[in-house]
């Protein structure tokens, strides 16, 4: 099968290329000036030299930077990322803890940036010139244009503290004591705010980019054809201009999916979301080579994958993609 | 007549203000009888498709309906109200367009889309639809429907798609077909085919067409009446064999006085040094392949040796795929030849690296087949010209004064060079593409369908102007064409390409008169208007 070899072929090129992030992360990482013995030392208090000397010993430091390469990449070949020695757990367990949460935000984000800012282009597109077309874009144009931060921030002081519908941070309520379905309504109540400010950009670039689409579709040909053929101009609207409209959207969609792990750290601090994006910044600031080598590479290794789900879609709905005929 | 099915009375289609008329259709009156052709035919912008939107209720927004009737089945369609319309359109009248390659959802299946016209008026169920869409295909010729069914538009060709259209177009029976410029994308052959299957459908079904067209061939093939539109009005009509023997108006007459006539001119034998030499040139296209499968290969351009002569004109025809804009393209080195050698005044440009070649790009220039694309929209015609001597070291303000010098040569004078193309018509900027073309002072223009994109009076001005700079300037022209007719007018010499390979080349004369390979022969067949031109007019006795 065609799509059987393309998917092998691209999987094989997606092991290299993480191969050379891997390598790569690791030797950006080494060049940064201290090394985290100095950092744990100066935490604990004592700051001597054979202390700092033992930590080195134990955690393999002092070894010539190709054989710690060596060993990492070997590792990471059998899915061990190495061990965080500031959170005194292995590095996989701590992203596989959070990993949950941010995927469970990012997927809705993207999920209600998708299906909002499609249905917001298609019903402006409709109403092209007039005043239904205005207010969808001048909305998307203010969502285009509001930092995320400040959006995040305003969505809590009016959902949260104002009008007090929405808890504004945090994963669930802490204590609450919740099971099973009670505590997926928590966690969605939890949710929403996040999601929906994460979702807001990319919700405005899909409304802006579906109108312009199917704008211009609808100047060609075979949408005269179907006209033509006396079919109601909904079924054109549906099955001619936005089945093709939606390509250049789902090449915009590959992209935003590739931050699905990584692009959420703003948002994940303002709203205290336990996710990768704070695990990250944590072990930014502590020095934490091992945990921030495996958020990037868990992060490298999404984009690759979203990037060959983005293809896969593609041909799904374009005939003409892959063809080799 | 007791048969009319259609009766159009004093339509009129206003433009918006601000065209460059105020009517796009003034005052129109015709009728359509059961079972005739009627070729409506005009030049762009003489309102014929204009006339069909209007009838299929599709007009652009801008244009609106100012006055009129259109009588079809007891009622003013026109007056109908959207609903009614939509009701009409595909069931009882059906609509090909012009454009196979992009008239055609590409992302749905040929099926689909024929299946698609019996939802759309609410009949047959699912399987029905499937079994009626296979039997439409198979109707309109298609191999292996089967197949087709489940096939995508790219996976058609560009005659395969036009028969697709028109399955779609039959699926209802409707009473009136109206065809807008059906054939005028295809190649000849794949034309007359089409052709042929709308006769045979008339035949068959008994339905009225209305066929526009600006190929007065087309009509003599397939024409039973004739309206003859300028300027959105009518100027002439009548029984297709009157008219073309006799055309009464004036205007007729001058559009079908600058059809390229059928004559073939005894052409100088040009012995000069050579201007451009191919030899033994392949280019070779390979496609997909990889992962244990074998590569398909196209063998764009096979084993093509040929020679133009200094101050010749060297026609080079051929059926799309026939590799003839490839040979055109490989020569300035737009396309890199596989092997082989492309003899420019002695230097060869297969070989140059990147600076030499940008240095002897200079002696060939190419007159490009869209004049509405080949032109920066964004710059004036000025820079368009002069930037390419500029380019080559020449000082700006000779390069600018040479520009305008050119304009002049061109006819278009020289006040022209502070305008921008949306400016002109198609037809002068063709003209500013030769000129652009004559800035750099080419040992050899190759002038790819330069003039295919215009209407016939349009084609036939600027075919004198190619002419006149040859005699003037001693110009070499490779003349790249589908259209055997615009080449006989042209060239000294024709050669003819199939499938990549040279199958002929020779005097004009004696390719026409006496084509030696049947490929050639097979071209010349399927002319449209063939017979009518040769026994038409007594003046063209030495016809095609």
């Amino acid at each position: 099968m065609a799509i059987a070899t393309t998917v092998l072929g691209r999987l094989i090129k997606a092991a290299i290329t993480l191969l050379a992030i891997v390598v790569l992360n690791f030797l950006l990482i080494h060049a940064a000036p201290g090394d985290p013995a100095a950092v744990m030392a100066g935490e604990a208090g004592a700051a001597d030299e054979i202390f700092i000397a033992q930590l080195r010993e134990r955690f393999g430091l002092d070894q010539p930077l190709y054989v710690q390469l060596w060993n990492y990449v070997g590792n990471i070949i059998q899915f061990d990322l190495g061990y965080s020695y500031r959170q005194g757990a292995p590095v996989f367990d701590l992203i596989m803890e959070r990993l949950p949460a941010t995927l469970l935000l990012t997927l809705t984000a993207f999920g209600i940036s998708l299906l909002f800012g499609v249905a917001m282009g298609v019903a402006a597109s409709a109403r092209v010139g007039r005043a239904g077309d205005s207010v969808i874009t001048g909305i998307a144009l203010l969502f285009y244009a509001t930092p995320l931060y400040w959006a995040a921030l305003m969505a809590v002081l009016v959902f949260s503290v104002w009008l007090g519908w929405l808890p504004g941070f945090g994963y669930e309520t802490v204590g609450g004591g919740f099971t099973g379905l009670s505590r997926a309504l928590d966690i969605l109540k939890h949710l929403i705010l996040p999601a929906t400010t994460l979702g807001l950009f990319f919700m405005a670039v899909y409304t802006r980019m579906t109108r312009a689409s199917m704008l211009e579709v609808a100047q060609m040909d075979f949408v005269k054809t179907a006209r033509a053929k006396g079919l109601p101009d909904r079924v054109i609207r549906r099955r001619h201009i936005l089945r093709n409209a939606l390509l250049p959207v789902v090449t915009l969609a590959g992209l935003q999916a590739g931050q699905l792990v990584g692009g959420a750290v703003l948002t994940e601090t303002v709203f205290a979301w336990p996710g990768i994006g704070r695990l990250m910044f944590e072990s930014l600031q502590a020095r934490d080579y091992n945990t921030l080598l495996g958020v990037f590479l868990i992060s490298a290794a999404m984009v690759i994958l979203f990037n060959i789900v983005t293809d896969l879609v593609y041909r799904l709905i374009d005939p003409r993609i892959g063809a080799t005929r | 007549m007791s048969d009319t099915v259609l009766r159009i009375e004093n339509l009129t289609l206003d433009l918006p203000s601000g065209a460059d008329r105020a009517h796009a259709v003034h005052d129109l009156s015709f009728t359509l009888a059961r079972g005739e052709v009627l070729c409506v035919v005009g030049e762009s912008g003489s309102g014929k498709s204009m006339t069909a939107s209007a009838l299929m209720g599709l007009l652009p927004g801008a244009v609106t309906i100012g006055g009129g009737r259109a009588i079809f089945g007891g009622r003013d369609v026109l007056a109908l109200p959207e609903a009614e319309r939509r009701a009409l359109r595909g069931a009882k009248i059906g609509m090909i367009f012009q454009e196979p390659m992009t008239a055609l959802n590409p992302l749905m299946r040929i099926g689909d889309q024929i299946s698609e016209v019996f939802e759309a008026h609410g009949l047959l169920t699912p399987t029905e639809r499937r079994a009626r869409a296979l039997a439409l295909i198979e109707e309109v010729g298609l191999p292996d429907p089967k197949k087709i069914i489940r096939a995508y538009p790219f996976q058609l060709s560009g005659g395969q798609r036009q028969r697709a259209m028109i399955a779609m177009a039959l699926a209802l029976e409707p009473e009136i077909l109206i065809a807008d410029e059906p054939t005028t994308a295809l190649d000849v052959t794949t034309q007359a085919q089409i052709l042929d299957l709308i006769a045979e459908i008339r035949q068959r079904h008994g339905m009225a067409v209305m066929f526009i067209t600006h190929d007065f061939g087309v009509v003599a093939e397939i024409a039973d009446r004739v309206i003859v539109m300028r300027h959105g009005e009518m100027v002439e009509t009548g029984p297709a064999a009157e008219v073309l023997a006799a055309p009464k108006h004036d205007y007729t007459r001058r559009l079908l006085d600058a059809i390229p006539s059928n004559a073939v001119p005894r052409p100088d034998r040009v012995t000069a040094a050579p201007a451009l030499e191919i030899r033994n040139l392949r280019k070779t296209y390979r496609t997909g392949g990889g992962w244990g499968r074998a590569a398909r290969e196209v063998r764009a351009i096979d084993d093509v040796s040929l020679t133009i002569a200094k101050g010749e004109v060297l026609g080079l025809v051929g059926e799309s795929g026939s590799g003839k804009s490839t040979l055109g393209r490989a020569v300035v080195r737009l396309v890199d030849p596989d092997s082989g050698r492309i003899l420019v005044g002695g230097e060869d440009m297969a070989a140059l690296d990147a600076n030499a070649l940008r240095r002897a790009r200079r002696r060939v220039q190419m007159v490009f087949q869209d004049p509405y694309a080949s032109l920066n929209p964004r710059a004036r015609i000025l820079r368009s010209i002069s930037e390419g001597p500029v380019a080559q070291g020449v000082a700006k303000r000779d390069a600018e004064a040479r520009a305008r010098e050119l304009l002049e040569v061109v006819g278009l004078g020289a006040d022209a060079a502070d305008r921008y193309p949306h400016e002109f018509s198609g037809g002068q900027r063709q003209r500013i593409g030769i000129a652009r073309a004559l800035a750099m002072d080419p040992d050899l223009i190759i002038a790819d369908e330069a003039v295919s994109a215009l209407d016939v009076s349009i084609q036939a001005q600027v075919l004198d102007l190619l002419r006149d700079l040859r005699a003037r300037l001693g110009l070499s022209l490779l003349f790249i064409t589908h259209d055997l007719r615009v080449a006989a007018q042209l060239c000294d010499r024709i050669a003819v390409m199939q499938k990549g390979r040279l199958v002929e080349i020779g005097p004009v004369d004696e390719v026409f008169l006496n084509p030696r390979d049947p490929y050639t022969r097979s071209l010349l067949d399927a002319v449209p208007g063939a017979s009518w031109a040769d026994g038409g007019s007594p003046a063209r006795a030495e016809a095609i």
